[in-house]
């Protein structure tokens, strides 16, 4: 679904991914774990196009989409809930929501809106309760599910998620990553960046270690959770029977 | 049974880009953890960001048993030494050995290795599986183990028991599969004809060989006298142990666990990278370990790549029988032995030259070897026959103590060994495999 060779993107001078290869296949939820300033926005936002690519290749469903514009990538197949929900607080939940929708204005079908928006409300039905409510007066974990029900609008089979349960309560972290299990097993493949590494890997399938712009471990989901150098760096589980003697 | 299908029948395509990927990882985890492989890398100016292709890997540096030697006991290994779980070494090496390291991952995926090789000859949950390996130090008994019990069969842990007693527990438990060497496995029937036993009383079906070379013809041999399907598997301690390549059922060459391992076929002599089809030393790259990663290592085992696909489905390439050594070192009952190394052992007995001939024999499956050695000109003692017998006691005592090698020991006169033009006596005479 998703293929990454050899990925260099930072921001002027600053070179934040040096050599980023990664693969995401079809019906999978993989994740890429790591600690703050790793590299792993830069990464979602490199592939999203919202940061151009100093080398490397972005492969979509097989098609080279390295450097086309964000709206195309969409389009080819691939949504990004960004870090930090960024809805818009003035707008209303129902607002936030069809903006998500824009790639079918062009194609002048919006009665399909209707129907993608009920099935988003299917999915989290307090956001119907909330539909003419504004954005900014909700929970975050609500906030957060207008941030998936926006970029779910646009129908794409690969969802790329940066840090959903940043800010969180565990039990509302827990209901965010309920719901991205079952859009796996409704068919999405997704792609999650986290810091909350214990969380996040009791759901995918695979993930990634990412240590200052680079890769340096992958494995089934299960081997990393019970790795010790990530437990160290990520899980900060038993501190004290990891410090050297 | 192929065991592993999603990656044992890999896409060429899908297979390359995860070996660069898990590659891509393991050099920034050398990188940054084992000094070694910094300042190897940092000393040639390379930056591990260049590979940025599986072609790529012809820049990286080799990997020789020289390196590892050094880095005695711990420096090679890539976690704190509070990660690793448990600990093997290469046996008998000049020098230091080479100790190896393996996280809880690291087992957990050897396991699953060897039990794609088990699988592959056929072996089922349902088999008795005994394992005929030494467990002490070396990979071979307990790497195995570890993959029976993944495939849920019942494992036998024989070791190193003397071998009535592992033909006793053929019989009495009705042990359905034998791993070992193939020499032991002919020393095995030998054994029970003297006895006026009949291999057919066992329940033997399948027989897993390797640790040392072995041919079509002792194929044929082990699989007449043991009634049995006879499999060829290929690892090493260094690499990981047991589980690296192993024939599937269409027997012709062994394939590669190459989800974990990258293989590569380089000219001994110029270091270029062979193409399939050519003959020369083995490179193994592990991308998978964490405890101990190497990167081009020189194995000095000759062999070819297979790249033809195999009518067994899978897709991972195959190489070719191990047909011989780069460098000197013999295979002795599954040991490995360097000729410097007992030259280095003569040079501390006064009354004997550093001059030696090794002769290699075997009977009935077991190896024996025997050591001719030159005494020095001033050896006054050969008219004395406790003398001499004394002196050759005491050579093959230091023999079994420090190289654990059961030796006949032969004294010969100054000179007398036969000298190439050179000046230098052609040290090893391998009769085995005539």
């Amino acid at each position: 679904m998703l293929r990454i060779r050899n990925l260099v993107a930072g921001y002027d001078k600053l070179k934040v991914l040096k050599g980023i290869t990664l693969h995401v296949k079809e019906g999978e939820i993989v994740t890429i774990i790591g600690a703050n300033g790793a590299g792993k926005t830069t990464l979602l936002n490199t592939v999203a196009s919202l940061v151009k690519p100093t080398s490397g290749e972005i492969k979509l469903n097989g098609r080279d989409v390295t450097g086309l514009s964000p709206d195309r990538i969409v389009r080819g197949g691939c949504a990004l809930v960004p870090e930090g929900r960024q809805l818009f607080p003035a707008m209303t939940v129902r607002e936030n929501l069809t903006l998500g929708g824009y790639t079918l204005f062009k194609r002048k079908r919006r009665n399909g809106l209707q129907l993608r928006l009920n099935n988003i409300y299917e999915l989290f039905p307090i956001l119907k309760e909330r539909g003419s409510q504004l954005a900014g007066t909700l929970s975050g974990g609500e906030q957060q599910m207008v941030a998936i029900g926006r970029a779910l609008m646009a129908e794409t089979d690969l969802l790329m998620m940066d840090e959903p349960s940043m800010g969180l309560a565990p039990i509302i972290v827990k209901n965010i990553f309920q719901v991205v299990q079952s859009l796996r097993d409704q068919g999405k493949t997704i792609l999650i960046v986290e810091q909350n590494a214990k969380a996040v890997l009791e759901i995918a399938d695979r993930g990634y270690v990412m240590e200052t712009g680079s890769l340096v471990m992958e494995g089934r989901a299960g081997e990393l959770l019970n790795n010790n150098d990530v437990k160290r760096a990520y899980l900060g589980r038993d501190y004290k029977e990891f410090t050297d003697r | 049974m192929i065991y592993s299908k999603e990656f044992e029948t890999m896409e060429h395509e899908d297979l390359e880009s995860l070996q660069i990927e898990r590659l891509q990882a393991t050099l920034n985890r050398v990188y940054r953890n084992v000094s070694f492989y910094r300042n190897l890398y940092d000393e040639t100016g390379l930056e591990i960001s260049e590979i940025k292709s599986i072609d790529d890997m012809a820049k990286l540096p080799f990997t020789t048993k020289d390196d590892l030697r050094k880095s005695y006991p711990y420096e090679a290994f890539a976690v704190p030494l509070r990660d690793i779980v448990r600990i093997h070494s290469t046996s008998g090496t000049s020098g230091n050995p080479v100790v190896v390291g393996y996280t809880g991952n690291d087992l957990k995926i050897w396991s699953e290795l060897v039990a794609r090789v088990l699988s592959a000859a056929g072996m089922t949950g349902h088999d008795l599986i005994q394992i005929a390996f030494n467990y002490s130090q070396s990979t071979g008994g307990l790497g195995f183990h570890y993959g029976v019990e993944q495939i849920g069969a019942s494992v036998i842990p024989a070791s190193g028991e003397e071998v009535l007693k592992q033909i006793q527990i053929m019989k009495d438990y009705r042990t359905s599969a034998l791993v070992s060497t193939p020499g032991y496995a002919l020393h095995i029937v030998s054994v029970p004809e003297e006895n006026n036993m009949d291999p057919q009383e066992l329940n033997l079906s399948v027989g897993l060989f390797g640790s040392e070379p072995w041919s079509e013809k002792m194929r044929i041999e082990i699989e007449s006298r043991l009634k049995i399907k006879a499999f060829d598997n290929y690892g090493l301690s260094e690499v990981m142990g047991p589980g690296v390549a192993f024939e599937c059922e269409e027997r012709d060459g062994l394939h590669v666990n190459e989800d974990h391992f990258i293989v590569e076929v380089i000219d001994p002599e110029t270091l270029q990278i062979l193409p399939p089809g050519e003959k020369g030393e083995l490179v193994f790259t592990t991308i998978t370990k964490q405890g101990f990663p190497l990167i081009r290592y020189r194995t000095g085992d000759i062999s070819s790549i297979v790249e033809e696909s195999c009518s067994c489905g899978r897709t991972t390439r195959r190489i070719k029988r191990i047909s011989g050594r780069t460098d000197d070192m013999m295979i002795v009952d599954g040991n490995n032995l360097f000729p410097s190394q007992i030259e280095a052992l003569l040079f501390e007995i006064e009354g004997v030259e550093p001059h030696f001939k090794i002769i290699l024999d075997r009977d009935e499956g077991l190896d024996i070897i025997e050591l001719k050695v030159e005494v020095t000109p001033d050896f006054i003692a050969f008219d004395e026959i406790r003398k001499v017998q004394k002196f050759q006691n005491k050579i093959r005592q230091l023999l079994i103590n420090r190289l654990g090698l059961h030796a006949k020991i032969t004294l010969t006169e100054p000179n007398s060994l036969g000298r190439t033009d050179g000046g230098k006596i052609k040290r090893v005479l391998d009769l085995r495999f005539f």
